[in-house]
């Protein structure tokens, strides 16, 4: 049996081995509501706290984000966005961070057996004993959220706090946010609390109020509560309809059974080298999103 | 607060000004975003910057900072002109119906007896007319002129909604929807909460500011509701437990006052305080007076107190000037007439108004005390930081002492919070090093100063050697120890006063609550308002039950909140005249035919009939609430719109009077408000969620998140001036400049005012030169050296600057 | 299986590990690091301290978790900090500034020592608690006797002190301000104020 106990593993990276999977796990899910979101970076500090990480104090480039990317140390960011959308103006705030895709571009990129899993309770978490930091999983990652460490080169991300929840517990930045902008429960449940939510907002007068829940990805364990879901790239940057680079499904629809049938290594250098260091037109759309999630807003 | 936190989720109406609830207190916010989603209540803020606030609000208007009477002016002028009123609230619980003196006049800005030459008003003309009977006339028509309720429709009738945006720059259609739904919660089952905070007090008209609103809130019938209220946020943890307990330089606990020079003896002190009520029937509790008084002398001085030396009056210090507050305080160190001075958890160098004026009165000390945990700027005013703290250590001759001290989490005690609760806290680890609490300094200190006295004699020795001191161990006084001393206890048995026979209290006893007190020294108690914290069944405030009968969040036994436990103040309120409910859905307290009873401790006698007349704020001589405040504010008895002493503009409603006509203002700084010919920008001060004053800097977690200082401009003024966001910006005033990086935003817009295009700019507060933070200038390098005008808080959030572009990077 | 470990890339180097590893793993060798397990829950057997969050007047309640039992040979130490769920007003959440808590117990600017700083001095010196309250406690007796007013010009008692002052905190506990209001009043000091204004 696995030593994981509430978090049976449904994949790894790099594996084909089905896991022990005859427990059956009840799926969960973290929701962002968007509209109850005052920007206060509890949640920025809960994570440091909690993961015991702490970045270096930087400075100010004319912006509220600080830091002003996700690092390896920060797994979790507020985005600030001043925009005027239908004629109002609004001051847009999102946190970023791992949305635990149902299917994981991350854990299908990854070369490192068990170096990414996905426990059946829905988290995509980072194994870092076996990673081997070769930034694939950036590459593999539609909403550009890995990140490698410059202290021990591994690949870090928000875990959704898997060792409060295998306890019990919820993830930190969910059980600190003092409005509500962050729940934690069910998938089910998060997504019947979104219903609420969304028809308190179109009340409220937001028409395209709505769940962002990306059926590109296979749906997401972090979910969001938009007032507008119809222009999800207006929160900085999240992609509308994000989807797994079609190179990261080749490698593993295609390539890594052959591999396995011990095709030859040079072959896989080939290929490895054109995933990290190639053409990026079939990865377009991502690296827009990319690019802007890191944008500052005033600019 | 009136209220308390989770009672929020009861309005229908939340506004935020003078405040920014989502930023400065977050928690507490909560409460709002439950209001809306649970009872789809609406949120409107009112601010001179667009802030996390109000990213959450249904309607934001931008005002110009220092303008928010003439808002709350023309608020109330629509709700008289539309009949917007909870009548039998106003005519029955407001001082709305009585007779005011003929001789009382507003004319050009000014209240009838106005002296130039002193600054000050006599205030006799601000008064009621007697009847023969002694009691306050009154005209429950509401139709004579001189009654309260018509004299304050012609003072405010100048608000219009045209002068409101000519004051404010507030968009007229924006400021009439606000009215529209503020009118709203005139129903009497609708409620609407004030959440304000130090961008009310924060003005030379500050004490003016909250009245005007809490004016709306009285005519609305909101005050003493669930979901209504007046709620003061308060900055710190304790700062309404250190208010409570009155370490202010006019106060004893509980807000009663220190005696003046001309009151010689205890009788004389008394004379004042009688508190006759003015309307047949009252209540005026403030007749116990005495009672509070007596027991809190024999809770300072024991057995040395006696009816003989009228309780130790001569024990304490008269004052011969309304206060020595910390303006006029450092008024006096910078003219060098202090010569020592203690500093204990406070960061003065950071926190008051002109730091260079600061930094040149702490030079003069001899001595200067610090205790705190951290190493804060004050106490590292001598040293030198480069362009930050630019001073030579050599030609500093202040002795500075630097005592370490504990954090909470390695030390006991209670902290009361904005709703009133004193809640206990448990000590949890063991303080760094050599720190020590700040109970053990202050018992170390005051007891080395009383051993020299008892060796050496002095100058009036006797309070400081009789001064109760009967701790088990007199260097480490224990938390509990002084709780129960605040609470009070018998000091010999106490009869009941209607059966001599049968005792209330045994000697020894520690009280129920402050209708055990008594004025023949019977008594003792630190602060009247806190009996009933520590009682014989134990330490109240560390109650943890969480359970909440009745639904509106008053969770009656989760710590203990004063007076009495009370969760919502004026809750008698909240009823009718006869003594229903008015929203029979928001139940709270009711006369059940006997008594008055429900899921609060009514604020009233339990057993007065409804019938008896008894109005519901029987803290007031008149037991009902004052639109009019007759003689209590030193700058009139209705709020008057002054502009800040820096201003863009001359005041609209009467150019001849601009700022606070009797706002204190010292020798030297009136010499240093800029004109807005040299200064043509307004500035307003204020925290950023992700820190606490000056302190969080101090905190790593923090500091990642807001690294360093900078400054908000508006997008309009940031092309005028050329500036980019993360450019290297100068921010000046006429007392000194800031350098900061910029923000530029789309969240502050340029206002017409009075015909005149006015920029905002936006100073964030929490940079110094110590912590962990990028090294900063303070934004009291800028700030102007004025307080308002009854309670000396500082005019941080309106003043005058000019910008400019330093540099592309930023340092 | 230490001799899986995968250190470092390099091309070749790891493609030739990840290949080793699927094969490996594809034949049913399933590697027990691979497996990978969550991190220890860190709170397991912490003790828990109620206590009150010291920066605004909201008054959150937050719990302190500290390793050790609180047995006589164990120095406990607070290791986190979380909102009190049972709280009624912040019902566990904290805002940025409770959530960093612990930062703030540790603050590398947390004072140690007693220090003193003489006159045109460069440099605080470690002083002793005796030391210093010896010192202060001499200078407040003779500030206070050369200068306090027992009668003011026309005759009247006063009693007070002006050339010292007191600036009391907000921040620290009613049984604190308690004890501080008595020590100062018993002294006649009246420049005495606290944090309500700034």
């Amino acid at each position: 049996m696995s030593s994981l106990q509430s978090l049976d593993i449904r994949r790894r990276s790099a594996t084909v081995t089905q896991s022990p999977s005859q427990r059956e796990a009840t799926e969960i899910a973290k929701l962002i509501d968007v509209s109850r979101c005052i920007g206060c970076k509890a949640c920025q500090a809960a994570c440091l706290e909690w993961n015991d990480l702490r970045e270096e104090v930087g400075v100010n480039v004319g912006v509220y984000d600080n830091p002003h990317d996700l690092t390896e140390n920060t797994w979790t960011l507020m985005r600030f966005t001043e925009i005027d959308v239908d004629g109002r103006f609004e001051w847009l705030i999102r946190k970023d961070g791992c949305m635990h895709c149902a299917d994981p571009g991350c854990l299908k990129a990854c070369p490192a057996p068990g170096a990414i899993v996905q426990y059946k309770n829905g988290i995509v978490d980072f194994i870092s004993e076996n990673c081997i930091g070769c930034g694939y999983c950036v590459k593999g990652c539609p909403f550009n959220i890995p990140r490698i460490s410059k202290k021990d080169a591994k690949a870090y991300k928000c875990s959704l706090c898997s060792d409060r929840v295998a306890v019990g517990q919820a993830p930190a930045c969910a059980k600190v946010c003092p409005t509500q902008a962050i729940s934690f429960g069910t998938k089910k449940d998060m997504a019947a609390w979104a219903d609420k939510r969304i028809a308190d907002l179109k009340e409220r007068g937001y028409k395209s109020a709505g769940l962002y829940d990306p059926p590109g990805v296979g749906g997401t364990h972090v979910m969001y509560v938009l007032k507008h879901a119809d222009r999800p790239q207006i929160y900085a940057g999240l992609p509308k309809d994000p989807k797994i680079s079609p190179l990261v499904e080749f490698w593993k629809g295609v390539t890594k059974p052959l591999a396995l049938a011990g095709v030859g290594l040079a072959a896989l250098i080939g290929f490895f080298h054109y995933v990290t260091h190639g053409p990026n037109e079939v990865q377009a759309e991502d690296e827009e999103a990319a690019a802007k999630a890191r944008r500052t807003p005033a600019e | 607060m009136t209220n308390l936190w989770a009672d929020i989720k009861n309005t229908d109406l939340v506004v935020i000004m003078g405040g920014n609830a989502a930023e400065a207190h977050p928690c507490g916010f909560k409460w709002v975003t439950e209001a809306k989603h649970h009872k789809k209540a609406k949120l409107i803020v009112v601010d001179p910057r667009f802030t996390r606030s109000a990213a959450m609000s249904d309607l934001f208007i931008q005002i110009r900072p220092g303008t928010d009477i003439a808002f709350l002016g023309g608020v109330i002028k629509y709700l008289l002109d539309n009949d917007k009123l909870q009548k039998e609230y106003v005519l029955n619980y407001t001082n709305a119906a009585y007779i005011l003196r003929a001789d009382y006049k507003f004319e050009d800005g000014l209240f009838s007896g106005y002296d130039e030459a002193k600054r000050d008003y006599n205030r006799a003309s601000w008064e009621y007319e007697f009847g023969d009977d002694g009691f306050v006339k009154a005209d429950t028509t509401l139709q004579d002129p001189r009654c309260v309720f018509q004299v304050m429709k012609a003072h405010f009738a100048r608000y219009t909604p045209e002068m409101v945006e000519r004051i404010t720059g507030a968009a007229k259609d924006k400021f009439l929807e606000a009215c529209k739904w503020i009118a709203e919660t005139s129903a009497p089952d609708k409620v609407m909460t004030s959440m304000y905070a130090l961008g009310w007090t924060q003005h030379s008209k500050g004490s003016q500011n909250i009245r005007t609103m809490a004016m709306i809130q009285l005519l609305l019938g909101n005050i003493g509701l669930a979901g209504g209220g007046m709620n003061a946020l308060r900055g710190h943890s304790n700062i309404q437990g250190l208010t409570d307990i009155g370490l202010m330089s006019n106060l004893i606990p509980g807000y009663l006052t220190l005696p003046t020079d001309a009151q010689a003896d205890f009788a004389a002190y008394m004379r004042p305080r009688g508190f006759k009520p003015l309307r047949p029937g009252q209540t005026s509790f403030w007749q116990n007076y005495d009672k509070f008084f007596v027991s809190f002398m024999k809770a300072m001085w024991g057995s040395a107190a006696t009816k003989e030396n009228d309780w130790a009056y001569d024990y304490l210090p008269k004052l011969d000037v309304g206060a020595y507050d910390v303006l006029r305080g450092w008024e006096m160190m910078h003219q060098g007439k202090i010569n020592g001075y203690f500093c204990q958890g406070f960061n003065p160098l950071m926190s008051f108004p002109n730091r260079g004026k600061l930094a040149t009165a702490m030079a003069k000390l001899k001595f200067l005390v610090v205790m705190d945990p951290l190493a804060t700027e004050t106490s590292e005013f001598w040293q030198n930081h480069g362009e930050h703290n630019a001073v030579d250590p050599a030609k500093i001759q202040t002795e500075v002492f630097r005592l370490p001290t504990t954090v909470f989490a390695e030390e006991d005690g209670s902290l009361t919070n904005s709703g009133r609760w004193l809640q206990w806290h448990w000590k949890g680890a063991e303080p760094p090093a050599e720190a020590i609490t700040d109970i053990e300094i202050m018992a170390k200190i005051f007891l080395k100063v009383r051993e020299l006295y008892q060796k050496e004699g002095g100058a009036y020795a006797d309070p400081i050697l009789k001064l109760t001191w009967d701790y088990e161990k007199p260097q480490h006084p224990s938390a509990e120890e002084l709780a129960r001393e605040l609470n009070g206890r018998a000091l010999a048995d106490v009869p009941d006063p209607r059966d001599a026979a049968r005792l209330v209290l045994r000697r020894g006893q520690q009280l129920n609550g402050f209708g055990e007190l008594r004025n023949d020294g019977t008594t003792m108690c630190g602060n009247w308002i806190y009996s009933g914290c520590w009682t014989e069944a134990g330490n109240q405030m560390a109650r943890r039950d969480n359970s909440d009968p009745g639904g509106l969040g008053l969770t009656p036994r989760w710590a203990w909140s004063w007076p009495a436990n009370r969760r919502i103040l004026y809750n008698r309120a909240s009823a009718d005249v006869k003594g229903a409910p008015f929203n029979p859905k928001q139940k709270q307290v009711w006369w059940n035919g006997e008594r008055w009873t429900g899921y609060d401790v009514p604020d009233y006698g339990p057993l007065v009939k409804p019938e008896a007349s008894v109005g519901p704020f029987i803290m007031n001589q008149e037991g009902t609430a004052r639109l009019f405040t007759r003689g209590m504010m030193r700058d009139g008895p209705f709020p008057e719109h002054y502009e800040p002493f820096e201003a863009p503009v001359a005041n609209p409603l009467h150019p001849k009077v601009g700022p606070n006509p009797v706002a204190r203002v010292f020798k030297g700084d009136m010499e240093v408000f800029g004109k807005a010919a040299d200064f043509p920008y307004v500035a307003t001060t204020y925290r950023l969620t992700e820190h606490f004053h000056f302190w969080s800097k101090h905190v790593r977690i923090n500091a990642i998140t807001q690294p360093q200082e900078f400054i908000e401009l508006g997008e309009e003024l940031a092309k005028e001036k050329g500036i980019s966001s993360g450019d290297l910006i100068e921010v000046r005033s006429n007392r000194g400049r800031v350098k900061a990086v910029a923000v530029v935003t789309k969240r502050i817009k340029v206002l017409k005012i009075d015909g005149k295009m006015v920029h905002t700019v936006g100073i964030p507060l929490h940079w110094g030169f110590t912590g962990e933070t990028k090294k900063g200038f303070g934004c009291n390098q800028l700030t102007p050296y004025v307080g308002d005008a009854n309670i000396e808080t500082p005019e941080y959030k309106a003043f005058l600057v000019d910008v400019k572009k330093l540099g592309t990077t930023a340092a | 299986m230490g001799s899986m470990k995968i250190t470092r890339r390099g091309a070749l180097k790891l493609t030739a590990a990840s290949v080793g590893a699927s094969t490996l793993t594809a034949l049913g060798f399933s590697p027990a690091q691979a497996q990978g397990a969550v991190r220890a829950f860190k709170l397991e057997r912490t003790t828990e301290t109620r206590n009150t969050c010291p920066y605004c007047s909201v008054g959150c309640g937050v719990i302190m978790y500290s390793v050790g039992d609180r047995s006589k040979n164990v120095h406990g130490k607070i290791i986190h900090i979380e909102g009190d769920p049972d709280h009624p007003t912040n019902r566990g959440t904290l805002c940025p500034k409770g959530a960093g808590l612990i930062d703030f117990i540790n603050a590398k600017t947390r004072l140690q020592y007693p220090e003193y700083r003489a006159p045109g001095g460069k440099e605080w010196k470690r002083i002793s608690w005796d030391e210093a309250i010896d010192k202060i406690a001499r200078h407040v007796k003779a500030d206070r006797d050369k200068n306090f007013i027992t009668k003011n010009a026309d005759g009247q008692t006063v009693n007070r002190w002006l050339t010292t002052g007191f600036l009391a905190a907000s921040a620290t506990s009613n049984e604190t301000a308690w004890i501080t209001y008595k020590a100062v009043r018993s002294m006649g000091m009246v420049v005495f104020d606290n944090q309500a204004r700034v």
